[in-house]
């Protein structure tokens, strides 16, 4: 799964860390302990944990600023819109946890009855604490979280991820691999900029087997208040999310335009969708979140159903 | 912790500045390589180290993608973006055989890239190596800062958008500088307001004054408001420069400004 020197026996090898190609890898000591053969025996117990879990979803990119973070929250807030629905959203953005604002939360873990959250935000004293974790420690608060919270009867647990395709992102397939998640979704905005590492965080869900229920592009298009034409802020100089879908043959789940009434709500911790219900960008918030819902209702989890690693 | 001075490393770096953000997607990519092209235009020679493993941006917005990474005795040489070798380059970007190829690396091996991208690249005489990070604070900032500590950085430009969800991280990441004793040159607040290019009107489509209260909070110097301009935005994916081509956007007045206090910093420290 991940990048290992030519020649790697393979970390469950009877030659794992001895053999001449192990020397100088960062994970040689670890393989020559026998410790790489074993599995980690939180996998297990993620799975026992996510038993009630019954649909998960993964919000990816490769790209920063996106909106990853906007689009998980509203999704949340979207499907937690039916009372009977129970929505869990879990911020594993260890360095940048945004969901802790943008849902209005100082601490409390639930937004309303249905809609719980959990995020390394809330385990921070100040605003300015940073935290300066290397990979290891991301992943054990990552583990922590699906492992140690009590999430209870979830219909949809939703993983609000950081940019990138690294320690946090390997480890939430890791540790949900013995469960079934049911896809990712990928956000990306019109640009070349952006689509140049949404196609790795692509490559990167084929490499791992994540299945794909699509991508959204954000910041597509914006209506100016006043004058009401369109511009393209972020022009789509290579075709857009539109057509590196086509040529990937992946759904478009839907293109939402810029509305700065977006940023203002997550500014103001509320949901979007309430407080501008007739924006063009509601409008194609809420379509995208009935099609994820049908992605879900099709794939329906199997029992033991696994992803392999 | 001296490294001995020969061609391989930095000792003919005379400034080294990073381009910061605890958030992502705030331009931190697109200011660095706007800060290289003026930097340029004042007639300096300029490296970019580009650390983003994951999302490495600078070879497109330079128009460099694809180009091959050579060795010489000293090590890597850094890619030329121009023809009179007035910018060079070192991405991750260089050394992957398919564009679309993800780098999925955990922090050890991350670590160990970047080493070598600080140790073992033939850099030269530059005037500035600008060093352009991913959003975060974590293995690639622990690293950089330190394979740089013994060069002795100016310090770092800190990239924000205007509103609280933006601030929110970059005041995690200010943190990380006092942490690391990085010294701050500035925020740099990016994405200000929208001017319509029908009607004029400008929209604060990201809200605003964030990066002004986050620089008067921190106790920092507030550099400059860069507005979104398609046309810079354009102009990146394109690889253009955009300094020469777009004196006249709207973007240009607060890039060139930013790029005039970069310059003053510098002599006043002893290299």
């Amino acid at each position: 799964m991940e990048e290992v020197p030519q020649g790697c026996p393979g970390t469950g090898s009877a030659q794992a860390g001895r053999g001449a190609s192990c020397q100088g890898c960062p994970n040689q000591r670890l393989c020559a302990s026998g410790a790489g053969a074993a599995p980690d025996p939180a996998i297990e117990e993620i799975k026992e944990k996510m038993k009630t879990v019954k649909h998960k979803i993964l919000v990816l990119s490769g790209k920063g600023g996106v909106g990853k973070s906007t689009f998980s929250a509203h999704l949340a807030h979207g499907l937690a819109e039916d009372e009977n629905t129970q929505v869990a959203l879990l911020d594993i953005d260890i360095c940048g946890p945004s969901i802790p604002k943008i849902m209005g939360l100082e601490g409390e873990q639930f937004v309303e009855d249905n809609l719980g959250v959990m995020s390394v935000g809330f385990l921070l004293s100040s605003p300015d604490d940073a935290v300066i974790w290397r990979g290891p420690k991301k992943n054990g608060m990552i583990k922590q979280f699906l492992r140690d919270v009590d999430w209870g009867e979830v219909d949809y647990l939703i993983v609000d991820t950081p940019p990138g395709t690294s320690d946090e992102h390997l480890s939430a397939v890791q540790y949900l691999s013995s469960t079934h998640i049911d896809g990712a979704v990928i956000i990306t905005t019109p640009q070349e900029v952006s689509l140049q590492d949404v196609r790795k965080e692509i490559n990167f869900c084929h490499k791992v087997k994540l299945p794909i229920i699509g991508v959204v592009e954000n910041m597509s298009g914006f209506i100016c208040p006043k004058c009401k034409k369109e511009s393209q802020i972020f022009p789509p100089t290579t075709g857009g999310a539109e057509v590196m879908c086509q040529n990937l043959k992946i759904p478009l789940l839907g293109k939402v335009p810029l509305d700065p009434h977006i940023g203002k709500s997550c500014d103001k911790g509320q949901s979007f969708l309430i407080d501008a219900p007739d924006s063009p960008a509601t409008l194609a918030y809420r379509s995208i979140i009935q099609r994820i819902q049908e992605f879900c209702g099709r794939h329906l989890p199997e029992e033991g159903h696994l992803i392999s690693s | 912790m001296g490294t001995a001075a020969g061609p391989g490393n930095l000792a003919g770096v005379r400034h080294i500045l990073l381009v910061l953000s605890g958030k992502g997607g705030v331009g931190k990519s697109t200011i660095s390589a706007e800060l290289a092209l003026a930097l340029r235009h004042a007639g300096k020679k300029v490296g970019i180290l580009d650390v983003d493993l994951c999302g490495p941006s600078i070879p497109r917005m330079l128009r460099a993608q694809g180009r091959a990474v050579h060795q010489c005795d000293g090590g890597w040489v850094p890619v030329f973006v121009d023809q009179e070798q007035s910018i060079s380059l070192m991405s991750v970007g260089f050394l992957l055989e398919n564009p679309d190829e993800a780098v999925v690396w955990r922090g050890p091996k991350k670590n160990a890239l970047i080493k070598q991208f600080v140790s073992d690249v033939a850099w030269g005489q530059l005037d500035y190596l600008v060093v352009d990070t991913p959003p975060g604070t974590s293995d690639e900032h622990m690293a950089t800062v330190d394979a740089l500590r013994p060069y002795s950085p100016l310090g770092a430009l800190v990239v924000t958008t205007p509103q609280a969800v933006s601030v929110g991280d970059v005041r995690r990441e200010l943190t990380f500088c006092r942490k690391t004793g990085l010294q701050v040159l500035g925020v740099v607040e990016n994405m200000s307001g929208f001017v319509c290019p029908h009607c004029a009107e400008c929209t604060n489509v990201f809200s605003r004054g964030g990066g002004e209260e986050l620089a008067t909070l921190a106790g920092v110097p507030f550099l400059g408001s860069v507005p979104l301009d398609p046309e810079l935005c354009g102009s990146l994916e394109e690889g253009r420069d955009f300094i020469r081509d777009f004196p006249k956007s709207s973007a240009f007045p607060a890039l060139f400004s930013i790029a005039q206090k970069v310059l003053s910093q510098a002599p006043a420290r002893l290299s």
